[in-house]
């Protein structure tokens, strides 16, 4: 049954058949994807015919490329949006609703580790630090050397922002402050830095960085928020936040051991 | 036209690739829908097309960034460091006072890129809104921003200068331990959640392939010791910036509600 409306609005409806309404927003993420993109290519655009006064190299393949990222952006938000965000977030209430702790941590686990091996910008980095690896001879220079060490080096992290994402939610179950966590996980990432090869170091503290973007931080801002919402006494502003902070301190520690250990 | 030809080839194995990289998320939802929740899942197949398209999106993606991302930050790294640019002959290592172009890049990289982030955007107006009028959202992006740009223009210095990344990540973090004594309890979260978010995934790439060929192109300078750590940089900075932003702010009702009420007095 429909709610009656304004004419325009109902023409708006018959105009847009179910794939026309789908293809509009997916044009839309497509815009979206192309501002995200062209701060990044005004800079590059400035420097290259303002400072450099030269035709940037390879022209026509980075463009290709930039179309691939555009495109490659656009389809996987509106992948995200339409299967695994909702499923998370219909979780993550369906969890708090049913107040079972253990299960609730075991999510919250599965919830960092698995978003964080599909991350994007990881995956990147995680790439280039097997290859420059591989260039100072810290492992084998073949390729399935190089793949074996960054997908080792993607799910070490991973398991970090799981554990991180186990902290955070018995944080907000606990109310424990963040900034003791914070600032005495950095005093521990101080004592580790001395003891680690000084290879690892760099990539170490990017990973921190590199974990949270684009699924990662929807998906579990949405469990922040929706636990401390759910629980009494608990804001979701100062307990909602700060999920994030412990992604990106946890997996510092963990490549620094990961360093360590190898 | 044999270029998107070939690279329509390599998608293949970056599809299955990208399939085995999104599993363990699928598989969890899936585990969890059946044996936690015990419910059927609602629109199941526009779900599944949801899925299709995550996989799709990401192999493309990362065909993009090897043809496009990688190699823009790789290009501006190799053009900023030539030593015809810098005016240097082969081999010479500069004082880092010569790389000056190198820093205003990566700080303009790092400002543009930031300040219109749409999780930013989303996080500075809720911040707003719990603040009580102290904060403004447009304000705290340009904190934001700023803070991006001093953190990358100062990791670029760094790989420049050869000096150990931990010193500065270490000074950084202990003055955010002196700026949380001061700071309001609302924005300690708030703040130190900045510093992840603004990392996003069109950024990564290129900064750190900046980082990496600045280590490459710079004379005793080796990639993998000196060539991380942008990001680092970049997570760091925003945390300090937000939380002295917070502080002036919140000194600033104070100064001015303190002149209001002497001239109502006088």
């Amino acid at each position: 049954m429909r709610i009656p409306s304004s004419p325009a609005l109902q023409l708006a409806r018959r105009g847009a058949s179910a794939p026309g309404r789908a293809l509009r927003r997916f044009l839309r993420l497509f815009a979206g994807a192309g501002r995200d993109l062209a701060p990044l290519i005004g800079v590059v655009a400035f420097f290259q015919f303002v400072i450099f006064r030269q035709p940037l190299p390879d022209f026509e393949s980075i463009l290709l490329g930039l179309v691939f990222v555009v495109l490659g952006l656009a389809m996987f938000i509106h992948g995200l949006e339409t299967s695994l965000f909702p499923i998370g977030e219909d979780m993550a209430n369906a969890l708090t609703a049913k107040a079972s702790v253990p299960w609730l941590l075991v999510f919250a686990f599965g919830l960092g580790f698995g978003t964080t091996v599909a991350e994007p910008a990881l995956i990147a980095v995680a790439g280039e630090a097997g290859k420059i690896a591989a260039e100072a001879g810290m492992i084998e220079a073949t390729p399935a050397a190089i793949e074996h060490w960054s997908n080792r080096l993607r799910q070490v992290v991973a398991v970090s922002v799981g554990s991180s994402i186990v902290l955070g939610v018995m944080r907000i179950i606990r109310g424990w402050p963040i900034h003791f966590i914070v600032i005495g996980g950095y005093m521990v990432v101080l004592v580790m830095t001395a003891f680690t090869p000084p290879e690892f170091v760099g990539i170490a503290y990017d990973a921190g960085g590199v974990t949270t973007s684009t699924i990662t931080v929807p998906l579990v801002a949405a469990l922040g928020v929706g636990l401390s919402t759910g629980i009494r006494g608990r804001s979701p502003v100062t307990d909602g936040f700060g999920m994030i902070a412990l992604a990106s301190l946890f997996p510092i520690i963990f490549v620094l051991g990961y360093g360590m250990a190898s | 036209m044999t270029g998107i030809g070939q690279a329509a080839v390599d998608l293949v194995p970056a599809l299955l690739q990208t399939l085995s990289d999104v599993l363990p998320i699928i598989l969890l939802l899936f585990v969890f829908q059946v044996v936690v929740l015990r419910r059927p899942l609602r629109h199941p197949g526009r779900k599944l097309i949801g899925l299709g398209y995550v996989v799709a999106g990401l192999a493309l993606f990362g065909a993009g960034l090897e043809s496009a991302l990688f190699p823009l930050g790789r290009s501006m790294a190799a053009q900023l460091t030539a030593p015809d640019f810098l005016g240097l002959t082969e081999g010479e290592i500069g004082p880092p006072g010569a790389y000056l172009w190198v820093y205003v890049f990566a700080a303009a990289i790092g400002f543009a890129t930031t300040v219109a982030e749409p999780a930013l955007i989303t996080v500075s107006i809720k911040a707003e809104q719990v603040s009580a009028g102290t904060i403004r959202a447009f304000p705290l992006r340009l904190a934001v921003a700023l803070g991006v740009a001093v953190g990358v223009a100062l990791g670029t210095y760094r790989i420049v200068s050869g000096t150990p990344l931990h010193w500065y990540i270490m000074a950084g973090y202990l003055l955010v331990a002196a700026q949380t004594i001061w700071a309001q309890r609302v924005m300690i979260p708030i703040a130190y959640d900045s510093g992840g978010v603004t990392t996003s995934t069109v950024t990564v790439p290129v900064v750190s392939a900046l980082g990496i060929s600045l280590a490459a192109a710079i004379p005793g300078r080796s990639p993998l010791v000196d060539g991380f750590g942008l990001i680092a940089f970049a997570s760091l900075f925003p945390i300090i910036s937000v939380l002295a932003y917070a502080w002036t702010a919140a000194w600033l009702l104070r100064y001015r509600r303190w002149t209001r009420r002497r001239e109502r007095t006088s």
